[in-house]
């Protein structure tokens, strides 16, 4: 029989399962392959905490959510369109996640007995048999079973046979969007090049999903999603902690200085430090000190001797370095302090995203110890910012705090990288015998038009200083207990961070009129959601505009000029309501807060429908 | 120790000084310290430029302010990770971590252990007064059990650390010990700390004279000093006593204090600070001095061993994956592994 193919401007599916079941894996290959089609693409996974949570039940499910489209998108989407269900489990943590009139693709091995018990079904009931997925379409495949008859004669045991399920599901769906084997293929080959039976396996299996969906009457349809209109160029695909770690390498070699990263393990900033520790050609030392403390205080000695010192953490992690960072703000060197934001206070969601330590990242000091913060927007935008944080903190000589989340950091998009060329060198301060005052000698506190002192670091002949955290005299930098001077160094430091902002790029509308009715302001990670949102919103003739943060201390210096263009400023945060007080507090213009506290990203829906309240509210008024 | 050839002009401890005035209080054995470690590097003619001091925080911590070096006294208990730092982006420098007891052993303690196993090349000097100075007087954790302080007015109930006992089971490679009032001891005791290539931990005797002074007096004063202390030398045995009529014999793998009558200078325990059997007991030597029979206390050094150090290592991996890979190509990095097109 004929089979039909049905056009598709963009598709969501998430691919659910047992955290063995190879889910992140399957959709990292559906990603790479479709990214081939010229698909822009936006991913997130979602996983549990314990690393194998128990089998079978909801606290161990793990999900990948894979956005493409052939036209321009911003997040991995809102409601999903396909589930991949590999047990009871993973359909009922997700349910809620698929769209009305979405498709199931369900292993009904995963639903018998032991699984349903597991999954806390009540008395039995399975929902494949029962009516409450009635609103739904249900591909049932028994995946575990088809996997298994296809490497019936393999050889290979029932452990090993059962791992290759995944690739069935895989095989089945590039069928189903129209996509070639040959990437997977490819991969299949190099990763298990030493072991030849299991790549026959997965290649074997794989194929056979791809045939059961070619051959089987049951599915008449298939779909296509076109490629975007990308701009042209090359691209890659590119996650956030991977943008910042190679950010860095590159922001220390634009910068002359060898890159020392300082850090103790933590989710989810660790996948930074791996990439790092395996682009030792590159000159980097990865040092995993022995507590968070240590990491920032090893980043500072490395700062202090002529490196550009990089620590990372998460935020219980940067309210340990909290101490050290005063240190830093003190000395006046440079140092790059990463935070991959997660759920909090304490331990709090270690594998899910928040934006709760911008307060942290602002206030977190004891004294007056102002940093320059910088927040990342998306993926491949860490790459960017991470390199505007180093030349930051080199130019000007203080710590910055760059602020990633666990959506961006694990997320994934295409990216049109730029070239090595393109990026601008960054300038140390060094000092010099030049800078030697003829009575005093070196004075390693007198400072330039932007505040910035100069760098002499150790085996510069004649230049020998101390520094420290305590006081210290306006010029020579040796201990001083004056109370004027005090007053004149704190209110030094804070202007020099402030004066920062003379050379930022002033804050722009991104989309919709330059000023009206509401604009929204963003920063970090809910750049995508905001973005899709107001697009939708202003294709609908509705006067919403948005505007988007990079930079958080200092402000950029028309924010107060751009944020009273508007009736209405609205603040998304996926926290409590933490950068809609700081601009109150600073301006007074009564910005409204709309916050999601779920470890979880903000949908564009979300967004859209508190916006179509407010106005609402405002046409009948 | 990184000298200067082309410096003709000889330097002298002076040299070393800054134009800071030194301010910890009359008396105090910090001035003695700073004055051997300023002759002994004076000597040794090193270049100022690339010679780096760390300290934490407490009275000893402001020793970099004294030194014309380069210098970080940063916070508490962190010296030693600051330095690690340091060390690992510039294996060039001599560095020099200057700590004392509640820094390097309490709230620093973590880093002091790690720095040890590490061994990157760089020198501890631990100042221990027994005591928190600086903030006026309460117990630390090398305190003796029962210590009257402001903190412990019925005295302190912890039993104290041991630090050589503490450092060798933190595998370092160098550990020593020395005192305040024994400057020909301390300067010959830093030259070889110097001389180690790895972590060198030196715990040096420092009388605190406001408060606690006196703490080891048993060990500095003259009357008491032969009996209750043991100067070690390499190959040379265990001899002390005023009269150096004492010798420490071992007696299967216990040390027994015998009397030179009895026993000739061969039979004694012959000093080895390579042998770490040796070594684990000698750091035992942690008796009550006033306590009968109590055993000498050592002086001098009593465990090295040559062993990697952190940076060479660092660098070799370094230069490895160079060799392997190839230096570094930026828009390799930035590719990746795949790519592809849109037209």
């Amino acid at each position: 029989m004929t089979k039909q193919t049905e056009k598709k401007k963009d598709v969501i599916i998430l691919f659910a399962g047992d955290s063995g079941d190879g889910m992140q894996l399957t959709g990292s290959l559906f990603t790479n392959t479709t990214a081939l089609y010229g698909n822009d693409i936006s991913t997130f996974p979602n996983f549990p905490a314990e690393i194998r949570a128990p089998q079978g039940t909801v606290a161990g499910v793990s999900g990948f959510k894979l956005h493409f489209a052939s036209v321009d998108i911003f997040t991995p989407g809102d409601e999903v369109e396909v589930l991949v269900a590999m047990n009871a489990a993973a359909l009922k943590a997700n349910i809620d996640q698929l769209k009305k009139g979405g498709t199931i693709i369900a292993n009904t091995a995963g639903f018998d007995k032991k699984n349903l018990r597991l999954a806390k079904y009540e008395d039995e009931q399975n929902p494949l048999l029962d009516k409450s997925l009635d609103q739904y379409r249900v591909i049932e495949m028994d995946i575990t079973k088809m996997t298994r008859e296809a490497l019936v004669d393999s050889g290979l045991g029932t452990k090993e046979v059962d791992r290759c399920k995944n690739m069935y599901v895989l095989g089945f769906l590039y069928w189903m969007y129209n996509r070639s084997l040959e990437s997977t293929e490819t991969f299949i080959k190099e990763k298990f090049s030493k072991k030849l039976e299991i790549r026959d396996a997965n290649l074997k299996v794989l194929k056979a999903g791809y045939y059961f969906g070619d051959t089987n009457e049951t599915f008449t349809t298939r779909f296509e999603v076109e490629s975007a209109n990308l701009p042209a160029g090359e691209y890659r695909s590119i996650m956030g902690n991977q943008a910042a770690a190679i950010g860095a390498i590159i922001a220390a070699k634009k910068a002359g200085l060898e890159l020392f990263y300082g850090s103790y393990p933590i989710t989810p900033a660790s996948d930074i430090l791996h990439e790092l520790a395996r682009n030792k050609n590159y000159g980097v030392r990865t040092f995993q000190a022995e507590d968070e403390i240590a990491a920032i205080c090893a980043a500072i000695g490395a700062s202090y001797g002529g490196a550009l010192g990089v620590t990372a953490s998460s935020g219980p992690g940067i309210a340990l370095k909290g101490e050290a960072i005063g240190l830093a703000v003190m000395l006046e060197l440079p140092l790059l302090i990463i935070n991959v934001q997660r759920g909090g206070p304490s331990t709090g969601l270690p594998t899910k995203t928040e934006q709760s330590d911008l307060n942290q990242a602002m206030y977190g000091r004891n004294g007056e110890a102002p940093t320059i913060v910088l927040a990342p927007h998306s993926p491949s935008d860490c790459f960017d910012t991470i390199i505007e944080a180093a030349r930051l903190t080199i130019e000007h000589m203080t710590p910055v705090m760059f602020l990633s989340d666990g959506f961006i950091a694990n997320g994934s998009e295409p990216w049109q990288f730029p070239s090595a060329s393109e990026i601008e060198a960054i300038k140390p301060n060094y000092a010099s015998t030049a800078d030697l005052d003829e009575e005093k000698g070196y004075l390693p506190y007198r400072r330039n038009d932007h505040l910035v002192r100069t760098w002499a670091t150790p085996g510069m002949k004649s230049l020998q200083h101390r520094l420290g955290g305590l006081e210290k005299d306006f010029e020579s930098g040796n201990v001083s207990y004056d109370p004027d001077n005090h007053e004149r160094m704190v209110q030094v430091r804070q202007a020099k961070v402030d004066r920062v902002a003379d050379r930022l790029p002033p804050l722009k509308i991104e989309q919709g009129q330059e000023e009206g009715d509401i604009l929204v302001l963003g920063w970090g990670s809910t750049y995508g959601a905001i973005r899709t949102a107001v697009r939708e919103m202003n294709a609908e003739g509705l006067s919403v505009s948005q505007a988007h943060l990079r930079y958080l201390n200092p402000f950029p210096s028309n924010m107060e000029e751009v944020l009273r263009r508007f009736d209405k400023v609205v603040i998304p945060e996926i926290n409590n309501g933490q950068l809609v007080h700081i601009i109150n507090a600073k301006f007074n213009i009564g910005a409204l807060p709309l916050n999601k506290v779920k470890g979880m990203p903000f949908t564009s829906r979300e967004i859209r429908e508190y916006l179509a309240g407010l106005i609402t509210e405002k046409s009948l008024s | 120790m990184t000298t200067n050839p082309q410096n003709n002009v000889k330097l002298t401890a002076k040299d070393l000084a800054t134009d800071q005035d030194v301010r910890w209080c009359p008396g105090c054995g910090d001035y003695s310290i700073l004055k051997q470690l300023q002759s002994t590097l004076a000597e040794a003619g090193i270049s100022k430029e690339d010679t780096v001091f760390v300290s934490g925080i407490g009275c000893s911590s402001r020793f970099p302010y004294y030194m014309d070096t380069y210098g970080m006294h940063s916070i508490h208990g962190r010296a030693t990770a600051v330095a690690s730092g340091l060390k690992a982006v510039r294996p060039d420098l001599s560095v020099w971590v200057i700590t004392g007891d509640g820094d390097s052993l309490s709230i620093g303690g973590n880093h002091l252990i790690h720095l040890l196993r590490r061994n990157f090349d760089l020198n501890v000097l631990l100042f221990n007064n027994e005591i928190y100075g600086l903030t006026k007087g309460q117990y630390s954790p090398t305190s003796p059990k029962g210590q009257v302080t402001k903190s412990t007015p019925m005295g302190s109930l912890e039993q104290p650390f041991n630090p050589g006992a503490l450092a060798l089971g933190a595998n370092a490679t160098f550990i020593a010990r020395s005192m305040d009032r024994d400057p020909k001891h301390m300067r010959e005791i830093l030259k070889k700390a110097d001389d180690h290539r790895g972590t060198s931990l030196i715990e040096i005797y420092q009388n605190c004279n406001v408060f606690n002074d006196g703490a080891f007096g048993v060990f500095t004063d003259k009357a008491t000093k032969a009996n209750s202390t043991i100067m070690l030398e390499q190959d040379q045995p265990l001899i002390f006593g005023e009269e150096n009529d004492k010798g420490i014999r071992l007696n299967g793998l216990t040390p027994e204090i015998v009397s030179l009558n009895d026993y000739s200078p061969e039979d004694l325990w012959i000093h080895d600070a390579k042998d770490m059997g040796k070594a684990s007991l000698l750091t035992r030597f942690f008796d009550d001095p006033v306590q009968d029979g109590a055993l000498p206390r050592p002086f001098g050094v009593i465990y090295e061993e040559e062993r990697f150090c952190y940076e060479s290592a660092m660098q070799e991996q370094i230069d490895k994956a160079v060799s392997v890979k190839g230096e570094g190509d930026l828009d390799a990095l930035i590719r990746g592994a795949h790519t592809w097109t849109v037209s």
